[in-house]
């Protein structure tokens, strides 16, 4: 078990839904029994242990562990549900130079070896948690609301992507994956929201999946458990289930969220760029 | 926006959204990306280049980037004075699109 791959979830504006994805997404990967390191790079506003329950059993941070001040191992907290998931915790320290560059790299390092996927929660923002979350990734999921500041400030980070990551400096070009959330089939539908081809076409990325805007999600973080496994069935829970198996390579058409008049199974392939 | 369809989608605001982010961020992707710099540096080693044989302004060298998928466009576009002789066969315009990874 070596060589894990580092995927970082990212979109620029906050309040998008980064955090709600990455909770769901680590849960559903590690669902199928692989091994799964989420980590919270929000350093000062770490949330992601709240929203996968695991608040009360934060010893270490990233921070902590980034400084040498505990190993990997010492921080990282496992999940009560799902075994082969873990977390680790950002740090609630207000330093804005808490992390290094060398700092992450190392801890990146160390977690690939062990981890099958590492999924990166990256803080709103361009400013340093938000490149060093980019940094060392080898994918990218992009996370829009179908919006205009949403879309326009996921055009920023994609040009950021292929800039200022250890994969664009090398000369490669990072996979990237359009994850659309918060949307509402209704009010696309009459023309009062981007239609998730709009986005898909103005943003020319493939198209992981899209989340509809649901109750479910704030139930979900009202408890502390991902949405994947807190309501399995539920429409959110299903569109995450789903852009995972596509994260994991399957070639899965992705069905639109059906607006509440019906339209049920409606299938839209994502315009592949 | 058709006659049409100011009839039929009176509150299409979504249209409107996406055609002020295409032009926006035609913008931006040139101006604020990765490739402003870059863009740059080609903008004026082409003129230096073109004004070795031509009398150009400088402001007729256009160069910009566009990404597009997977396939990222340069496009220079020289606008030649009408009276430059050498370019007097040409319609005074000059274009020239080249893609690269
Ligand atoms: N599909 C959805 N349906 C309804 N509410 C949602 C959905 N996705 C996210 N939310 C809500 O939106 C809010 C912001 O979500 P989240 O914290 O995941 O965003 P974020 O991008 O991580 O924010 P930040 O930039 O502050 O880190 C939360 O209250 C969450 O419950
Ligand atoms: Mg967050």
């Amino acid at each position: 078990m070596a060589d894990g791959k580092v995927i970082v979830v990212t979109s620029g504006k906050g309040g998008v839904g980064k955090t709600t994805s990455s909770a769901a997404i680590a849960a559903a990967l590690a669902q199928g029994g692989d091994r799964v390191c989420a980590v919270d790079f929000d350093v000062g506003l770490r949330n992601l242990d709240l929203i996968m329950g695991a608040e009360r059993r934060v010893v270490f941070d990233l921070v902590n562990v980034v400084r040498g001040e505990a190993s990997i191992t010492q921080a990282l907290v496992r999940d009560k549900r799902v075994e082969s998931l873990f977390l680790l915790p950002a740090s609630q320290t207000r330093d804005k130079d808490a992390l290094t560059e060398e700092g992450v790299g190392s801890v990146i390092r160390e977690l690939r070896m062990s981890f099958d996927w590492i999924v990166c929660d990256s803080p709103a923002g361009i400013e340093r948690g938000a490149t060093l979350a980019m940094k060392f990734a080898d994918e990218a999921i992009i996370v829009s609301n179908p919006e205009v500041s949403s879309v326009r400030d996921c055009d920023r980070i994609i040009g950021l992507l292929d800039a200022k990551t250890v994969q664009a400096e090398s000369g490669k070009r990072m996979p990237k994956h359009l994850l659309i959330t918060r949307f509402d089939a209704e009010r696309a539908k009459k023309g009062e929201m981007l239609s998730v081809d709009d986005v898909v076409d103005i943003l020319s990325i493939p198209l992981l999946g899209v989340v509809p805007e649901s109750k479910e999600v704030l139930k979900a973080s009202n408890v502390g458990m991902p949405v994947t496994l807190s309501s399995e069935g539920s429409a959110p829970a299903k569109a995450y289930a789903e852009a995972t198996r596509r994260l994991r390579g399957e070639d899965l058409p992705v069905s639109l969220p059906s607006d509440r008049k019906g339209l049920f199974g409606k299938l839209f392939r994502g315009r592949a760029a | 926006m058709n006659i049409f369809s100011l009839l039929t989608r009176r509150t299409n605001t979504a249209v409107v959204a996406k055609d002020r982010l295409k032009i926006l961020l035609a913008h931006e992707r040139v101006s604020t990306g990765s490739n402003a710099e870059l863009v740059n540096k080609l903008r004026e080693d082409i003129l230096a280049v073109v004004r070795k044989h031509l009398e150009i302004d400088p402001e007729a060298v256009k160069v910009e980037m566009d990404r597009n998928g997977d396939m990222t466009m340069l496009g220079i576009d020289i606008e030649l004075p009408v009276d430059n002789k050498p370019a007097a066969e040409d319609e005074g315009k000059s274009a020239s699109k080249a893609a690269g990874a």
